[in-house]
């Protein structure tokens, strides 16, 4: 299997995403975004679809109108009582974009699918330095704010008391999660990428400890669905984003079976 | 009479919500370990006065300074309520470390962990430092929330309507606790209650909020007549 490039850059590409998914899902479960990670997810096959159309590579496009998307988003749901109508009619406007900027592309059918669930064999070394470059930029900046960033995701009225700059946090932390969604959707495409930005975490969360320890349970959660996704999807065929998603829900299942035995024993 | 300097100066402080004055031309000292409680009727405006104090509201009229001469005023806040998962795994001794922003690597430094330890044992939260906030007691929880208010080691501390839901044995307890950090620390405290027999038994000075205008004084000139009028009107 390894000796194959294509395989050999998916394992790197899905060790990458794994780290950076278990990471930043802390946050998302921590912050409640998991409805405007997926929304993300959409505006990132949009943004694919534009890079398609305008001749850049999709990376390129999904990078662009995440970003900028992020930061409407944010300002958008500001106001808790309007952010799933908001995060809705964001949704179906970029997926309609989506639409449109394929068809004006002329693309066919197989792009859409290759954008929407991911592919295998279309990541290149090239696109594995990138997602490492973005990677590396996403941690380090999460390095940088981690202690406001853990203080205000898990505490926000204690942040806000303490003076931090919490709308600033909140923005800071949507580019970083468009930035996240764009990198990882190059495996488990843009449909399912707040799969692994979400169930790891949110399994993790019933069996970790500390805010430490769950980051390193999603992280080890999070590759044990990407590898092993790799791997029978290799064997027998079938797509990646199926086995990593069937893998992902399987475990936050055992995980909720797990805590309601536990609740009923005590 | 108070011979300490002066940490909080309220002057002429106003609040109008859109067609709904909050309250008008409130003037107020508190020096430097005073005891203060606010008290008044619900929707008064004693939270909104609270969070003008801490700069989360600009209020319409008149200034809230914290003067000169005390060292950089650090303030403690202790809500009645926080919005805080069950099952997120952060115990109550993580909680208390998130007030620790000052070092920037991502884990607490010895000192602060140093810190945290003695604020656990101080509040009498050793034996639950590792229980999950979210799992804690009503009073467990908030002696977390104290105990990370003075992590930090405030010269000022606000307990917004703390103890509202909290049975009198530990209402007791919290109580006695911040009296104790006031007496020894000159720690400056502002309990904003609707308890007027607990504001009796530990504060000195009151702040009275009522629909018609503002009072205040030393606990004792707070007698029964005054807060039947208070809520009358």
């Amino acid at each position: 299997m390894f000796s194959y490039e294509f395989m050999r850059n998916a394992f790197a590409a899905g060790t990458i995403i794994a780290i950076i998914c278990g990471i930043m899902g802390v946050f998302v479960i921590a912050r409640n975004m998991s409805f405007l990670t997926h929304t993300l997810s959409e505006i990132g096959f949009s943004g694919a679809a534009f890079g398609i159309f305008a001749g850049w590579s999709p990376l390129s496009g999904m990078l662009l109108f995440t970003v900028v998307s992020s930061v409407i988003v944010g300002q958008l749901s500001v106001r808790a009582e309007r952010r799933e109508a908001a995060t809705s009619a964001i949704s179906a406007l970029f997926i309609g974009l989506g639409i449109l900027f394929l068809s004006l592309a002329n693309k066919n059918a197989s792009y859409a699918t290759n954008i929407l669930f991911g592919s295998v064999i279309g990541i290149s070394t090239h696109d594995v330095y990138q997602m490492l470059v973005l990677s590396i930029l996403v941690l380090l900046v999460v390095l940088v704010i981690y202690r406001f960033l853990k203080f205000d995701s898990f505490d926000h009225t204690g942040a806000q008391v303490k003076g931090l700059w919490t709308n600033a946090l909140s923005v800071t932390f949507l580019v970083l999660l468009a930035l996240s969604v764009s990198v990882a959707a190059q495996i488990v495409g843009s449909l399912l990428i707040f799969i692994l930005l979400t169930l790891p975490a949110a399994t993790a969360k019933y069996f970790a400890h500390s805010v430490g320890g769950m980051m390193g349970l999603a992280i080890l959660l999070a590759l044990a669905g990407v590898w092993s996704g790799l791997v029978l999807s290799y064997v027998t065929n079938y797509p990646v984003s199926f086995f990593i998603a069937a893998i992902e829900a399987v475990f936050y299942f055992l995980a909720l079976g797990w805590q309601h035995f536990q609740t009923a024993a005590k | 009479m108070t011979t300490t300097q002066p940490i909080l100066q309220l002057d002429h402080l106003g609040m109008t919500f859109p067609g709904h004055p909050v309250f008008n031309d409130l003037t107020l000292t508190v020096h430097q370990g005073d005891f203060w409680s606010i008290v008044g009727e619900n929707g008064v405006g004693k939270t909104t006065l609270m969070r003008t104090i801490l700069h989360q509201l600009r209020p319409t009229t008149g200034t809230v300074r914290y003067l000169p001469g005390v060292n950089a005023v650090k303030i403690g806040y202790v809500p009645q309520f926080r919005n805080i998962d069950p099952e997120y795994p952060l115990t109550i001794r993580d909680f208390i470390g998130l007030n620790l922003t000052g070092w920037k690597l991502p884990w607490l430094s010895r000192r602060e962990r140093q810190r945290v330890t003695q604020i656990l044992h101080e509040t009498g939260l050793d034996r639950l430092a590792t229980r999950p906030i979210g799992q804690a007691s009503g009073g467990e929880k908030q002696k977390a929330y104290l105990a990370q208010a003075l992590v930090e080691q405030p010269n000022l501390l606000i307990l917004d309507e703390s103890t509202a839901s909290l049975d009198p044995v530990t209402k007791t307890e919290l109580l006695d606790l911040v009296t104790t950090l006031n007496r020894d620390l000159q720690l400056t405290v502002l309990f904003v209650t609707h308890d007027i027999p607990l504001a009796r038994k530990y504060s000195q000075h009151y702040l009275m909020l009522t629909p018609h205008g503002t009072e205040q004084g030393a606990i004792a000139e707070l007698t029964d007549q005054k807060v039947w009028r208070g809520e009358r009107v």
